[in-house]
């Protein structure tokens, strides 16, 4: 197994995340719940700290955070933006309005602008289609996007 | 006198936080604070024109409320008690304004069962939701019913389950009963993954405590005493409202040890989802929340014999839940009457797309697609055609205009070519690409397949690719008879429900829409103009004026001057080289004089 180069501080974060689940292997997803949360991602190393604490193999760690798209191992950026592709605004034209973002970044789905400031990604509806087409930046809801929005929109964030 | 404010995720996205806020502060300067309470609500439904305030008693209905409108809404209605008719609703028939929810078009013909609370109550107040009959059905039961009448009341009522396969939630219930242990265990599923669909979302926004109630009501009858939630971790505020609903349940003495001193155990805890469409599969759903990955097991053993931890285990959706009180203090008989033959109640569907009034309803089952669509939903946006109705999610079908009579229950569905599902309902006009369209679902279905068995994960890998090849203009003839034979074999051999009912928004737009995967193959054509690599751009040019802006915007640097002058015109015109064309519509976008056209 690689070396662990975190710091003792994110170790130990960790090794009370799983403490707190009484670091029992069942309770994995909600311990890895925890950790994205507090770091934003979940790197290799990380994985490693979590499948010691839970005494599991890494490769169920790795398993699972590959399985479920909620986990991701690529840090976000300082504004993450995700454009929903669900249905009702797939057929209202979220696409046209990925596209003109991806082209505006320079960047496609899933990474992050050389600055750090925006990271890119799709989700499936987030439940507000009565503004359809929709992107989030941050927290933050945009309903009713079109192309020609999305310069202002990311203006807000330059 | 109060004051109702929707909560729900799209009000809240066009800043009905804010409105609340102001409420608050203005009434607070007006010395009202006392007289007037401003409640955030769940869902109303109408989320076209959300922001949605309420004003109770006298049940008017102001739409698309911006924060400053507050301060007019305080001052005329509130205080006068004159409406501010400008912010009513606009009857697009009649151009009148609308005061009472109850005459618009959209909701006369709802009925609302599962939703009856939502809107309604502070849904993180227990004392509103008791004050409206919450609880009374646990109260029955408990003290009145024995776990065998509970389970027969249920199976009586004729309840199917919501989620989407509508098996008879009764029988579940007995299944599940009759495998008694020490552990057992009620499941309420609420990973809500279809895409284009909000229904538990706004349920459990909306009204918690029905979902509370109605878990420990199914506690009693099978005898377990754990509930857990399955939700999605994407749905915060759901999260955060059921956590308060099952706190102060317990605090009431509704959840916990000694139900209303009636002896009864009950209590809830809550498992996140972390994002996989799969898990909405009941066996999935347990190994996910097991801690590990969401893979479907094959049936049997059914979870009813051998769930989570191998307990029996009892799984049911938010929708079905939401009935079971309401079914318990009304009555079988009562639930029985609304609804047709086979399918009875109600359905709540979230209805989008390319249609007036997009929105969260709630109809009897028997109500027709036309009912729907052009009463409730207003219509189709822009005045547009109707092309296709998508329901069920990647699991359902595209219905057509000759299916707009079909009475909506699960049966019927499934024989017009689609399924009910768990209620998504997506409306598609012309612009729509029906191909296109199944290529998307089949992208969603490929993205979500687990991966265990291969008909699912390499069937739908060998079909998403040949829809691509189609819409690139690539296709052929035999393609389309590869496409049917790949979707049977799939049906037949995948393991889940995922993976048996993936290849039905391609079979259902191959029967419904053959004409268009033709022309797509032999045409070369994609009449909605959706499918880039079969499009061309074209200028004008008598039209262009030679202004160069298209090809200063063109990323691909194929547009440059011809030598051609347009009369009247001092530049020459401008012209395409499709060769290099990406197809990106920028050079559209740009140009003033309508000189560039799609063909």
């Amino acid at each position: 197994m690689a070396t662990i180069k975190l710091s003792e501080s994110k170790i130990n974060f960790i090794k009370d995340v799983c403490k707190s689940f009484g670091n029992k292997g069942g309770e994995v997803i909600n311990v890895l719940h925890k950790v994205q949360g507090e770091f934003g991602y979940l790197p290799k190393e990380v994985q490693e700290v979590v499948a010691l604490e839970l005494n599991i193999p890494v490769s169920r760690v790795y398993g699972i955070v590959s399985f479920y798209s909620f986990f991701t191992m690529t840090p976000k950026g300082e504004h993450p933006i995700s454009v929903c592709l669900g249905t009702a605004c797939y057929v209202r034209g979220a696409e046209k309005v990925l596209d003109e973002i991806k082209r505006q970044l320079g960047i496609n789905v899933g990474e992050v602008t050389p600055d750090g400031k925006f990271s890119l990604t799709v989700l499936r509806c987030v439940g507000a289609c009565g503004l359809a087409p929709v992107i989030e930046v941050g927290d933050k809801v945009y309903g009713r996007m079109t192309p020609d929005r999305v310069k202002d929109v990311l203006a807000e964030y330059k | 006198m109060h004051v109702l404010c929707c909560g729900g995720t799209g009000c809240q996205a066009s800043a009905s936080a804010q409105i609340v806020k102001n409420f608050e502060t203005i009434l607070a300067e007006k010395g009202l604070q006392d007289e007037v309470q401003v409640i955030k609500t769940g869902c109303f439904g109408f989320c076209e024109k959300g922001p949605i305030v309420k004003i109770m008693p006298d049940n008017t209905f102001y739409v698309q409320v911006k924060p400053e409108d507050v301060e007019k809404i305080v001052n005329e209605h509130i205080i006068k008690g004159r409406k501010v008719t400008d912010l009513l609703y606009l009857d697009p028939e009649n151009q009148e304004h609308v005061a009472d929810s109850k005459h618009m078009g959209f909701y006369r013909k709802q009925l609302r069962i599962a939703l009856r609370n939502c809107g309604f109550v502070n849904p993180e107040d227990i004392d509103e939701c008791i004050s409206r009959g919450g609880y009374e059905g646990l109260g029955k039961c408990l003290t009145e019913m024995t776990p065998q009448q509970v389970i027969d009341e249920v199976t009586k009522s004729g309840l199917r389950g919501r989620g989407g396969a509508g098996f008879p939630t009764g029988v579940k219930w007995g299944l599940c009963a009759k495998n008694k242990c020490d552990e057992m265990y009620v499941i309420c599923n609420a990973d809500e993954g279809d895409p284009g669909a909000f229904m538990d979302r706004s349920i459990m926004e909306g009204d918690p405590h029905s979902i509370v109630e109605a878990m420990a009501i199914c506690g009693y009858a099978i005898g377990a005493t754990h509930g857990l939630v399955y939700i999605r971790a994407e749905y915060p505020l759901a999260i955060h409202r059921l956590q308060i609903a099952i706190a102060q349940a317990r605090e009431y003495g509704l959840l916990g040890e000694d139900i209303l001193g009636t002896g009864f155990n009950f209590d809830i805890e809550l498992r996140y989802g972390a994002g996989a469409f799969v898990c909405g599969e009941e066996t999935a759903l347990i190994h996910s929340m097991e801690g590990k990955r969401g893979e479907p097991t094959f049936k049997p053993p059914f979870p009813a014999v051998a769930g989570y931890n191998m307990k029996p285990s009892n799984v049911n959706n938010v929708e079905t839940f939401a009935n079971i009180p309401i079914i318990i203090t009304k009555g079988a008989d009562w639930f029985q009457s609304i609804g047709s033959e086979k399918s009875k109640g109600t359905k709540v569907f979230a209805l989008a797309g390319q249609i007036n009034n997009v929105g969260l309803i709630e109809v009897p089952m028997g109500t027709t697609l036309r009912d729907i669509i052009y009463e409730i939903g207003g219509g189709i946006k822009g005045g547009r055609q109707f092309k296709a109705v998508q329901t069920g999610g990647p699991s359902g079908g595209c219905l057509t205009a000759k299916h707009l009579d079909t009475q909506i229950d699960y049966d019927s569905l499934v024989a017009a070519g689609s399924m009910m599902g768990s209620g998504g309902m997506v409306v598609m006009d012309e612009t729509s690409c029906m191909v296109a369209i199944a290529k998307f679902y089949l992208e969603f279905t490929c993205e979500e397949s687990c991966g265990k068995c291969s008909p699912c994960r390499i069937g739908n890998k060998r079909m998403l690719e040949i829809l691509t090849k189609i819409t690139e203009g690539n296709g052929t003839m035999e393609d389309l008879q590869e496409l049917r034979n790949l979707a049977a074999v799939i049906k037949d051999a995948a393991l889940c429900g995922l993976g048996q009912t993936s290849p039905n928004p391609v079979l259902s737009t191959l029967d419904n829409f053959w004409d268009e995967y033709v022309e797509h193959v032999v045409d070369k054509k994609c009449r909605a103009g959706v499918c880039k690599k079969l499009m061309n751009y074209e200028i004008d040019k008598e039209k262009c004026i030679g202004c160069g802006k298209c090809a200063k915007n063109c990323p691909g640097e194929a547009i440059s001057k011809t030598d051609y002058i347009a009369e009247g015109h001092k530049l020459p015109s401008m012209w395409i080289d499709t060769t290099k064309c990406i197809k990106c519509g920028a050079c559209i976008a740009g140009c003033k004089f309508g000189a560039i056209s799609v063909k």
